[in-house]
């Protein structure tokens, strides 16, 4: 450990916080979030919302169990990732296992955020730099290495994040008996995963991808990084969805692209919701679920038209939760059904979402 | 149709025992807290009278009763509550809950089971029914064969193959289980759970997969929580309580988390549990491969640790949840604004560790295994592992430091490493000195690398401080300690390594070191757990102290308005539950007089560490280096001391030196009662009689002071080798093998050797005095004579058997030294009387054990007035004397030796009991018969046996034997015992000694259940006899026949039995007395 070299996270408002360097030596800027899950640390650096942050986890040890091989499953998908690499900016931890030790442990986190380029801090006292992010609100932060060139803050927000994580071409993955286009925003290997092991084939285009000339039973939306305004181009693709009634599920910015065609407005939360202990319930039921979020933005329900309405509410601070066409087969979720990582209580609702695309067809003939 | 519930009826656990300990106070005091804010009336049945559920202000009316089916089918005929709570009570409340429900009586009184339904509870209790019903949703379970008899047992082995593991169903924790590994071990423990139970599992061993448990939530509408998930130190093959167990788990992935999550909800789901369960896996160390071991469908030890380590009120949410709320109608407790349907984010890492109390038994069987033995633990919590653990190990308080800088362990390392003990951890520790390397100790433990690799940091690193040793002299390193406190060492531990070359004492060294990093700036800083790892601002203050992080969670008034409660710290054979009652109770008054109060104490079985029974609650150590930090950070008007039984009482010194405001009776006069030397002049100048003593160092000196007070001694050697550390000997040929064998004389290591009086009473006196002068006391005696330690023996207050002289010889002592010592607090007085004349034998300016059961005989909290008078208010002398009451209450001991295998059952000097109970009646003998029934006592049907031992014990039992007779028992005798009775002119059947061959044999007649109570008295003669005593004594626990070995007690009891008997029994509430 003393051979580390010196490093602090440093926020837009001059608070430093000193430790060391575990990751990549050099300098790396964003926005600085924190996430209360416990596990899943290979899952959320690799997964494509949280592109342009700096990650914080409010769990003080990491890197435990290691990072699995880049090994693939039976549809070429990496098998333990979310994404083919690590999205993240950056990554400030207070205690970092520089030992590991799991079956499928092939490397180090230290070892694999340097492959990937990605600066990462321990030592850092990540329950002050969350209180300080809760009271302030997400706050723009940089990583600064001793002997390493420093950069400029950068905001994430301002930018079309959501163009640097998409896929690039249209790639087809399955043969299942639905055809489901995946509007890839910043898209979770675990989204494709939970559709393909329900029967899909799923098309994944990019996220300006004018689906509409696809041969399609179901409409899916990604989740994605960033502020959805920033994406037009999907939600004008989207808008013109809805005239149809093929069935369209949401997740995360899916929710908010959905929201945001259908009319309706979205802001950004203070701090946002990540972690895996989120509670939502069904509005007027004793309904209530465990959910895996990471979201900075919220759709604002009172902006929503009157065909379309809330479908769940988070617990703690009454903010939406996912939304639902009142006729038509249209729905997403602020949170994240597929998980990984996090709870798979929700993930029930991709089975309504294929349950749905088999009602259209069967109406179709 | 559902009725409305106004009236609830909570089942008790009991007195504490092996495997259901404090922790079902907490869940109990929790679930009545819900019903009281749910405006329900409660009654409570728990004869366990230093609980903080058995206090006036928890219950609305109390039954100090046995929680057994005909007594609680009695109060239910009386009270007709609408609604049971089964849940909170372990498995004690569990099965008599199921046992009514069985028999028609919950039905018959239209009483309902609140929160999950009966058939659930069966479904998971029933191995068979378990397997059957998680097949049903494809969930795995070890493959287990069910049996009732051994021959059953035996074709079952064979077809699963060994090694195996045997399992008796319906027992707590394990009772009768083990492993074996070949036909010989098979018939041995399979007989043995046989007799706990008519149904023997047998199941194929998982030994080194990795263990995890989660705490799964569910409520009326189906809706799903897991608490918290904890995964064991130990790989499975020990069981849960015995291993060191960390919260969340470390070394699962997101991906087996979340499976072994949902598998979970599945389950509670499946089974239909309203409330709170555990499931228990074992997890393929090698792939995502699980079995699911056990579920347990009611608050349970882990509940209660998986509550502390997260802040999340288990208990007080289940028992809410059995009263139909949904999850999201209730509250967290902790932020007040979000809602109790979350799962709690923890920011640091929680530590448990057993607290193992083996030395104390003879020929116990000190490995580690699928039942358990420990008697308390402790939890610590960091913010690493490392931090964790060695503040975990201090915590324990078996005068370790840590993981490293202790005195080397001498064990054979491999041995201790695949057949582990009490020591494992520091084998660890050990093999790391000379050289094992991770993998060769993971071979032999198969402990997940993960954890020896932290805790080969922490070795590494003590290697690191070693470079530093000098003389104190020159500052270490910043980094250098920085990094030490990080990685959780101690100030004693880093001056141990750095400071060898020092010639103070050891204490001034820790200073030296306390000093170097204050004048560094290295200080810990204080966190709060706050159930949402900072996500929300917390408005309770349940905290901890940290050196991984640098600001504090929390701003300090330094108003000088708060004061510091020492606790008890981890429960244990001789500090259990009746220090939380008196710590509680301390709490509560400071804050009737509007002053700040904070807990410390580390123990998760208690109620003293719930956060919101005080204003600020450390979870952490009591060491003098922690107690003196958070003094410094609260600066506060005083500390309490004396209601947390020794572990405080030890820190007044070194407190007191560094100026802290010790409240009430000064550290001085503390010392000058601790101090045996100081203590013993003091009597003398007093003109107060004490037995004979002497502080000696050489064995000639030994034998001279023999001589001069005679046969029998008492002996306290300093320091142990193997055994007991107290003994009384009676012959010299004991006297040369115990100085020989058992301890180290020296003058680095004196012996205390007193005169040992035999047939003496022992009385105490437990009071409160205001500068000096008394105010309120209660004087107790014992059934027993002395000689049986006052923490096994049977207690009787008010004291129903002895002299006006006595007791105003008693009065006078005590007056005496209330005001020589100028007590201002509680304090206990032990007396030996004889012939009416009155010794001292130990005085203590402390709260006792007996604090609880006299203040709720007397109905005055001695406490409550303890800290009034701490606080320096007036109080006024309580009027009431002992003859005023006109009730009797005996408090009784409960043993756990059905645990602690091959351990010999007798009373001695040394206290073995791991809990108690005290009843109430009109007369000495129904209180004494309720109390002993409490224990697990129970009234023979027909056939006694009785062993009597030595000529007295044989006297003393002559009349209960006749009285036996003339009541029609029939009455079995081993020779000697018989004979003497044939010359008393009492005829009964001889039966063998164990050595003996041909029929009958008294083992014969244990095992095969032919007698009810086995009176078998010890004799301290020839090997032979101790050799067949302690069979007769080890049948009887193992076949699970109750036990008698006290002459006095046993001849008290059979007079109870046939006087009172079970008619004589009246179902009374603590208020109606």
């Amino acid at each position: 450990m003393q051979t580390m070299k010196r490093a602090a996270i440093v926020l837009e408002d001059g608070s430093r916080y000193e430790g060391r360097s575990f990751g990549f030596e050099g300098g790396a800027s964003g926005e600085v979030v924190f996430y209360t899950a416990m596990t899943g640390y290979v899952e959320s650096l690799t997964d494509p919302s949280y592109k342009g942050q700096i990650l914080v986890p409010t769990y003080p040890m990491v890197g435990n169990y290691g990072v699995p091989s880049a090994e693939k499953d039976e549809w070429g998908i990496e098998k333990y990732y979310e994404s083919d690499r690590i999205h993240c900016a950056g990554l400030a931890v207070s205690y970092y296992s520089d030992e590991y030790s799991h079956w499928n442990g092939a490397k180090s986190l230290g070892e694999w955020l340097k492959e990937q380029r990605v600066p990462a801090v321990c030592g850092i006292d990540t329950r002050a730099l969350t209180q300080k992010l809760r009271e302030c609100g997400s706050m723009l932060g940089r990583i600064e290495i001793e002997g390493c060139d420093t950069t400029p803050f950068y905001d994430p927000n301002t930018d079309n994040v959501v163009a640097q994580v998409s896929t690039r071409e249209r790639k087809v993955y399955g043969d299942g008996p639905y055809r489901v286009v995946v509007a890839d925003c910043g898209v979770k290997y675990n989204i494709l995963r939970c559709l393909l092991r329900r029967g899909a084939t799923v098309i994944r285009v990019p996220w300006d991808y004018d689906f509409s000339r696809e041969d399609y039973d179901g409409l899916f939306l990604s989740n994605g990084p960033g502020d959805p305004s920033q994406c037009g181009e999907t939600i004008a693709h989207i808008a013109a969805a809805l005239k149809d009634d093929r069935p369209i599920m949401g997740i995360c910015l899916g929710n908010q692209l959905l929201a945001r065609a259908a009319g309706a407005s979205t802001y950004k939360l203070k701090y946002g919701h990540r972690g895996h202990n989120q509670p939502v319930t069904v509005p007027d039921t004793d309904k209530c679920y465990i959910t895996s979020q990471n979201h900075g933005f919220a759709i604002d329900d009172r902006t929503l038209p009157e065909d379309w309405q809330t479908l769940f509410v988070n617990v703690n601070d009454g903010t939406n939760e996912g939304i639902r066409h009142r006729s038509k087969p249209f729905f997403s979720t602020q949170y994240h059904p597929e998980a990984s990582s996090g709870p798979v209580d929700t993930e029930y609702l991709f089975d309504r979402f294929i349950e749905n695309i088999k009602i259209w067809k069967a109406s179709k003939k | 149709m559902e009725k409305e519930i106004k009236k609830v009826l909570l089942l008790g656990s009991g007195a504490l025992k092996i495997g259901e300990a404090g922790e079902f106070d907490y869940s109990g005091s929790q679930a009545l807290k819900a019903m009281h804010e749910a405006g329900k009336y409660t009654v409570l049945i728990n004869p366990n009278i230093a609980t903080v559920q058995t206090s006036e202000d928890a219950a609305d009316k109390i039954y100090y009763l046995p929680v057994t089916e005909e007594f609680v089918e009695k109060v239910i005929e009386q009270e007709r509550p609408d609604g049971i709570l089964l849940s909170f009570g372990g498995q004690t409340a569990l099965n008599c809950g199921v046992g009514l429900y069985r028999k028609g009586v919950l039905e018959k009184y239209g009483v309902q089971v609140l929160g999950t339904p009966v058939q659930a509870i069966i479904d998971t209790e029933d191995r068979k029914l378990f397997s059957e019903k998680l097949a049903e949703i494809g969930v795995k379970t070890p493959r287990s064969i069910a049996c009732s008899t051994m021959e059953e047992a035996v074709a079952a082995a064979h077809e699963l193959g060994f090694p195996l593991i045997i399992r008796a169903a319906y027992t707590l924790g394990g009772l009768g289980s083990g492993f074996c590994k070949n036909d010989e071990e098979l018939e041995a423990i399979a007989s043995s759970a046989f007799s706990y139970s008519p149904q023997v599992l047998i199941e194929k061993s998982l030994k080194g997969w990795k263990e995890v448990e989660y705490e799964v939530v569910r409520d009326r509408f189906d809706n799903c929580i897991t608490v918290c998930n904890m995964e064991n130190f130990d790989p499975l093959g020990i069981h849960t309580g015995e291993s060191l167990v960390v919260a969340p788990s470390q070394t699962l992935t997101n991906s087996e988390y979340h499976k072994l999550r949902a598998i979970a909800i599945k389950i509670i789901r499946h089974i239909g549990i309203v409330g709170e369960c555990n499931v228990q896996y074992a997890l393929d160390p090698e792939s995502e491969d699980y079995c699911v071991i056990e579920v347990n469908a009611r608050l349970s030890r882990s509940s209660a640790l998986a509550s502390k380590a997260t802040g999340y009120p288990l208990a007080f949410v289940a028992a809410k949840l059995g009263l139909g709320y949904g999850l999201h109608e209730i509250k967290n407790s902790v932020t007040k604004v979000t809602s109790a349907c979350f799962e709690p984010a923890l920011d640091y890492v929680v530590c448990k560790i057993p607290r193992w109390d083996l030395n104390k038994f003879d020929g116990v069987s000190k490995l580690l295994g699928s039942s358990m033995k420990s008697v308390g633990e402790v939890m610590s919590v960091g913010r690493t592992f490392e931090e964790a653990i060695q503040k975990g190990l201090r915590m324990v308080g078996q005068g370790k430091h840590g993981f490293v800088g202790n005195k080397p362990v001498k064990v054979n390392i491999d041995e201790e490493l695949e057949h582990p003990t009490d020591k494992r951890v520091y084998a660890i520790a050990e093999a790391f000195e000379q050289g094992y390397t991770i993998d060769d100790i993971h071979e032999r433990t198969r402990i997940d690398r993960w954890f020896l690799q932290r805790l080969h940091r922490i070795h590494l690193f003590k290697e690191a401080l070693r470079a530093h040793d000098g003389d104190g002299s020159q500052p270490l390193p910043e980094e250098v300690l920085r990094e030490a406190k990080r990685m959780g060492f101690s100030d004693f531990q880093i001056a141990e390594l750095t400071m060898t070359r020092s010639d103070s004492p050891m204490f001034d060294r820790m200073l030296r070191i306390r000093e170097m990093r204050k004048e560094m700036g290295i200080l810990p800083c204080v966190k709060q757990i706050d159930t949402l790892a900072g996500e929300y601002p917390a408005q309770t203050n349940y905290l901890y102290l940290t050196y991984n992080g640098d600001k504090h969670d929390l701003e300090y008034e330094r108003d000088h308005r708060s004061v510091i409660v020492l606790g008890s710290g981890a429960y244990r054979i001789g500090s259990s539950v009746e220090f939380d009652w008196c710590g509680v109770n301390t709490l509560k008054t400071l804050t009737q007089v509007g002053l700040r109060s904070v807990m410390i104490n580390y123990n998760p079985e208690t109620v003293s560490t719930d956060y919101d029974i005080c204003d600020r609650l450390y979870f952490d150590e009591l060491t003098f280096e922690r107690v003196m930090d958070i003094i410094e950070l609260e600066s506060p008007y005083g500390v309490v001391v004396s209601t947390g039984g020794q572990i405080p009482n030890n820190l007044a010194m070194p407190l007191h030196r560094q100026g802290v405001n010790i409240l009430g009776t000064s550290a001085e006069s503390i010392d000058r009662a601790e101090d045996r030397q100081k203590f013993s002049s003091m009597c003398d100048a007093l003109g107060i009689d004490q037995p004979r003593w002497r502080e000696l160092t050489s064995l000639d000196d030994i034998y001279a002071f023999v001589d001069e007070v005679g046969l029998p001694v008492l002996i306290r050697p300093s320091y142990v080798l193997s055994g007991a550390a107290m003994h009384v000997v009676y012959e010299r040929a004991e006297l040369d093998r115990y100085l020989s064998e058992a301890a180290e004389i020296s003058s680095d290591h004196p012996v205390v050797v007193s005169e040992f009086i035999e047939h003496a009473k022992e009385i105490e006196m437990d009071a409160v005095a205001q500068r000096g002068e008394i105010k309120v006391s209660a004087i107790s005696e014992h059934v027993e004579f002395a000689g049986v330690h006052s923490g096994d023996a049977t207690i009787v207050f008010p004291a129903q058997r002895l002299y006006l002289e006595t007791i105003r010889q008693i009065r006078h002592i005590a007056a005496k030294i209330a005001r020589e010592l100028n007590i201002s607090g509680p304090f206990n007085i032990q007396f030996l009387g004889k012939d009416n004349h009155v010794k001292v034998i130990e005085c203590n300016l402390r709260a006792s054990r007996s604090f609880p059961f006299v203040s709720k005989i007397m109905k005055f909290n001695f406490i409550t007035m303890a800290t009034r008078v701490m606080l320096g208010r007036s109080v006024e002398s309580h009027p009431k004397s002992m003859f005023d009451i006109d009730y009797v209450g005996v408090k009784s001991s409960q043993f756990s030796f059905a645990r602690l295998q091959n351990a010999d059952p007798v009373l001695s000097v040394d206290m073995t009991s791991t809990g108690e109970v005290a009843c109430i009646g009109d007369s000495y003998y129904e209180a004494l018969l309720k109390s002993l029934l409490s224990v697990g006592q129970a009234i023979p049907e027909k056939n006694v046996l009785i062993s009597s031992g030595p000529a007295r014990s044989k006297v003393e039992l002559l009349s209960a034997t006749r009285t036996l007779l003339r009541h029609g028992f029939k009455v079995y005798a081993t020779a000697g015992s018989a004979e003497f009775l044939a010359q008393h002119g009492i005829a009964v059947d001889v039966l063998g000694w164990p050595d003996e061959s041909g029929s009958p044999n008294v083992i014969d007649y244990i095992r095969d259940k032919k007698v009810d109570l086995v009176i078998n008295i010890p004799k301290n003669q020839t090997r032979r006899e101790l050799d067949n005593g302690y069979k007769i004594r080890r049948a009887a626990i193992d076949f699970n026949i109750p036990l008698l070995t006290n002459a006095r007690l046993a001849s008290a009891f059979i007079m109870a039995v046939c006087q009172v008997g079970k008619d004589g029994l009246a179902i009374r509430s603590w208020g109606s007395y």
